[in-house]
């Protein structure tokens, strides 16, 4: 049996596609975890939709402020430099192209780079939050996940069942066991966890993938 | 004009069957004019269309509140049968085996609810306080949240058409207000209260601190005065 890099390990790989400058926005879960593992020397200011940019450490015990949260509603410490700005603000900043990267959790990915996110149909009902937003402004969407779902299904798919987030919105995949980039002609396996082939990969997804000239083993 | 109320209850005393309420908040605690809240629910009103960007999540599960403390939010409203129809973009709890009061309500069909994306939302909100009846944005377009609504090209992409939102009566929370009604918030607590007290009839803020004009720093002012229908003091 092969071994599935643990959530850290696909929050350190995202956190490598992060350059000095940019302006990110992490969603919830895995991407959440990406912040703390960005490479020395890379300056990089984050967006909150709850109306925060340039937040940095979450907040000691003791010191929490529910004046100052992310949209995880966790407490934040303050910062040099933070600003705070309203709802629509906050929002101006994602539609209008001002955020570089955000990285996003997945229920499906698509071929064609199709995101689903927010609505399981199982339940009929659903949260979409800042999601769709975000996967229509943000310059570059990374979605960072589990390769399969709970049941052992296919996350990566060749068109996305669940209600949409976005279509063709997603450019990089990094999941447990691969990194898979959105190109014009399909999925490109990039990478692949420690032992990990092409065929092991492409057993657990669903459409074609493409071997990259240089798929190599995944470089943290 | 008096803007300064000496009551939660008197604040909202005139809000009347039926009203559009728009209540601030991101989720949490923070921005969540809590005694307000309290004070509608106290009251009574019903059939209330509540616009908001969550249905409760820091009465459901401490989302942004601070540790040992009990959170009041729009979750009471839905929970005492006051409200017909929620307008919001993270309406029922993350976790499926955590239901909330509207879920529960919404599968019974006792209340309506519209799913809106959180910038679509906040967009809605901006543009009813600035006299901008509709716009066109990409959030949403090739989802069913789209479906039904107007579709133009502009540059060679698709967007869709958007309406604004207004209400009868916004409940605010913001942390000072001086006498004449302008308005300083704290950290990430502008959130939806700092556009939704422009697109109200009536905008009732509870605030920490009432002081004279002057104390707050004029270019410290947030939201100024005209927007501003009633204060109340915590």
């Amino acid at each position: 049996m092969l071994d599935r890099l643990p959530r850290e390990v696909i929050a350190m790989r995202v956190a490598r596609e992060l350059k000095d400058g940019d302006i990110v926005n992490l969603g919830l879960g895995i991407p959440s975890l990406c912040s703390q593992y960005v490479p020395e020397g890379r300056t990089i200011l984050y967006h909150s939709e709850s109306g925060v940019l340039n937040y940095g450490p979450m907040a000691e015990q003791g010191e929490e402020d529910d004046d100052l949260i992310n949209a995880s509603g966790q407490f934040l410490e303050p910062t040099p430099g933070m600003s705070f700005f309203h709802s629509a603000d906050a929002f101006g900043m994602i539609r209008g192209g001002h955020i570089d990267v955000t990285v996003l959790g997945a229920l499906q990915v698509s071929e064609k780079g199709d995101l689903s996110n927010w609505m399981l149909p199982s339940r009929g009902i659903g949260n979409v939050g800042g999601a769709m937003d975000l996967a229509v402004g943000a310059k570059r969407v990374i979605v960072a996940m589990e390769h399969k779902g709970r049941e052992g299904e296919p996350k990566v798919v060749s068109e996305c069942t669940f209600p949409l987030t976005s279509p063709t919105c997603v450019s990089l995949i990094v999941t447990d066991i691969a990194v898979i980039s959105v190109g014009q002609k399909g999925l490109i396996l990039k990478e692949t966890a420690p032992g990990w082939g092409l065929e092991d990969v492409q057993k657990e997804t669903e459409p074609e993938l493409i071997p990259a000239d240089d798929l190599k083993e995944i470089e943290l | 004009m008096e803007k300064v109320f000496s009551s939660f209850d008197e604040a909202v005393s005139d809000i009347f069957d039926g009203a559009v309420i728009m209540v601030s908040g991101f989720g949490g605690t923070g921005g969540t004019a809590q005694n307000l809240i309290v004070a509608l629910r106290d009251h009574g009103a019903s059939n209330l269309t509540i616009i908001s960007n969550t249905a409760g999540l820091a009465s459901l599960m401490g989302f942004g509140t601070l540790p040992g403390h009990t959170a009041v939010d729009c979750g009471i409203l839905i929970d005492n049968d006051q409200v017909g129809k929620l307008i919001a973009s993270y309406p029922v709890s993350p976790s499926p085996s955590r239901i909330n009061s509207f879920e529960t309500h919404f599968r019974k069909g006792k209340i309506a609810l519209e799913l809106v994306p959180q910038g679509t939302l906040a967009e809605r909100i901006r543009a009813g306080g600035a006299g901008i009846p509709a716009f066109f944005t990409p959030t949403g377009v090739g989802t069913e949240l789209s479906e039904g609504k107007e579709v133009r090209e502009f540059d060679g992409r698709s967007y869709i058409m958007e309406t604004a939102l207004k209400a009868d009566f916004a409940l605010i929370k913001a942390h000072k207000a001086d006498t004449l009604g302008n308005l300083s918030y704290r950290g990430t607590s502008q959130n939806f209260g700092a556009v939704m007290v422009r697109s109200s009839g009536i905008s009732i803020v509870e605030v920490d601190e009432i002081v004279s004009p002057g104390e707050i720093e004029s270019h410290l002012i947030n939201t100024p005065a005209l927007f501003v229908d009633r204060i109340v003091e915590r």
